[in-house]
């Protein structure tokens, strides 16, 4: 009676297992998954440096700062049976690149083996980067550069382009343009809340386990704290007033992940 | 008196629960309604954007004296046909919206043979303006295809929630129906062929 039972138990196991891998590789296939932590360059080929990689997020991610808009850049092997400019907007739109109030998102997507490439507008930015613009900044910007297998070059040029067209179209939000104090205020109540409130309540609720016990350790919590404020390296208080406690962290120095933004097929793009 | 209190209060309870049910359903119907109107109102205002463009395009190109007549008459009219084909948005039912798709594909297709038959002058393909005007028409394209896609998407739900048991019930009282969607055009998976 037992065997059966055991059997039956595998089976079902495994055919749970097949039922997660096939879903998850399903989904894979088709687009990855948001990065974690939140990055604005993804490069999925290894085509870029580490370097090259750090300098465009540092940049986008400085511009994101000032503006809220983001100009992210994902690069791809290929897209498949889609057409890149499809990919980029259904992309675009699972990512959430972008604010949710503005739309304020621009993707630079290049499939390396199709060869192809795609600046996809979000709804916000269809006005600072007309596709005629895009046009453009892909044909002479883009293509050139990737011909000559600089894809660097060709990534930064673009996200210049694009800065300086988009400058002046949007600024930070209130809470962000004055994140320092403003960041650093909330940080020092958040602060205050965990390290001076919660032990002090937690006292009172259970006077007699002062040692050891799940009342004397450091709670997930703080632990999350700590280690992010030794990551972040103390510059980066600012990132906490965006999104609801996402933090900064991670090595990309601090970007604090899509805002929900939407695409409506705006943009352009061309194959190299 | 007793005897009947309770029947009446079963019957009381019974019906509540039926009225509140249909107010539900109702207003659902109603929402997912109003987001297929928004989205229909989105898929009309990108075919108008191309249509809107199309007179440039073909001014631009007439300026190349030798062009083919027939080729830009031929957009010309399917755009004529395209632009007087508006479907009441309250009756987005499977033939008229695969009517109104027919129009419009038959400008797309107009339109894709003027693309191709640029292919034939440099100069044209060389003018800025022509480019930009291509790159304009492409972006509109795009619109379009993102702006069907929304759409039937929430068709595809808007159906499937007023076809399902007890909603389809509630959907025959207030005489919901079940909306058409964009189906892949005709023709599609052959791309127009390119002779030089």
């Amino acid at each position: 009676m037992k065997f059966p039972l055991d059997k039956m138990k595998a089976t079902s196991i495994l055919l749970f297992l097949l039922f997660l891998s096939n879903v998850s590789g399903l989904l894979a296939q088709d687009f990855p998954p948001k990065p974690n932590p939140p990055r604005l360059v993804n490069d999925f080929t290894q085509t870029l440096s580490p370097s090259e990689i750090a300098q465009l997020e540092n940049k986008l991610v400085a511009y994101n700062d000032s503006t809220s808009t983001q100009i992210a850049i994902v690069i791809l092997k290929s897209v498949g049976q889609y057409d890149i400019s499809d990919y980029a907007f259904q992309l675009g739109e699972k990512w959430g690149i972008g604010g949710g109030l503005n739309d304020n998102g621009i993707l630079i997507l290049a499939a390396m083996e199709d060869r192809d490439v795609f600046i996809a507008t979000g709804y916000g930015m269809e006005g600072a980067v007309p596709d005629a613009l895009a046009k453009r900044i892909v044909q002479n910007l883009i293509i050139p550069n990737f011909k000559k297998g600089e894809f660097y070059q060709g990534f930064d040029q673009a996200t210049d382009m694009i800065i300086k067209l988009a400058s002046g179209e949007y600024t930070a939000e209130e809470v962000q343009s004055d994140g320092n104090s403003g960041g650093a205020l909330i940080m020092l109540l958040v602060f205050i809340f965990f390290f001076v409130i919660l032990p002090l309540l937690r006292n009172k609720n259970d006077n007699n386990n002062h040692m050891g016990g799940k009342g004397g350790g450091v709670d997930l919590w703080t632990t999350i704290m700590l280690a992010n404020m030794l990551k972040g390296g103390g510059g980066k208080y600012g990132d906490f007033s965006s999104g609801r406690g996402s933090f900064g962290g991670g090595g990309g120095g601090g970007f604090g992940g899509f805002g929900g933004g939407s695409f409506g097929g705006g943009g352009a793009g061309g194959s190299w | 008196m007793k005897k009947l209190l309770i029947p009446i209060l079963v019957l009381g309870v019974i019906g509540i629960f039926i009225y509140s049910k249909a107010v539900g359903s109702y207003n659902s119907f109603v929402q997912a309604e109003e987001t297929i109107n928004g989205q229909w109102a989105e898929v009309e205002t990108q075919y108008q954007r191309r249509a809107d463009l199309i007179p440039n395009l073909v001014n631009t190109v007439k300026g190349y004296a030798d062009f083919e007549q027939e080729t830009l008459t031929g957009v010309i009219e399917a755009r004529a046909k395209a632009t007087s084909m508006t479907i009441d948005p309250t009756n987005l039912n499977e033939s008229n919206i695969a009517q109104f798709q027919q129009a419009q594909d038959q400008l797309s297709g107009a339109l894709s043979r003027l693309l191709v038959t640029v292919e034939r002058y440099p100069d044209l393909k060389a003018n800025q303006n022509f480019l930009e005007l291509q790159a304009q028409l492409e972006g509109t394209e795009n619109r379009i295809a993102v702006a069907r896609r929304n759409f039937n998407e929430s068709v595809v739900a808007y159906n499937k929630e007023i076809r399902i048991f007890p909603n389809n019930i509630f959907a025959g009282w207030y005489g919901f129906e079940a909306k058409g969607t964009f189906t892949a055009s005709e023709g599609a998976e052959n791309a127009p062929s390119v002779q030089f």
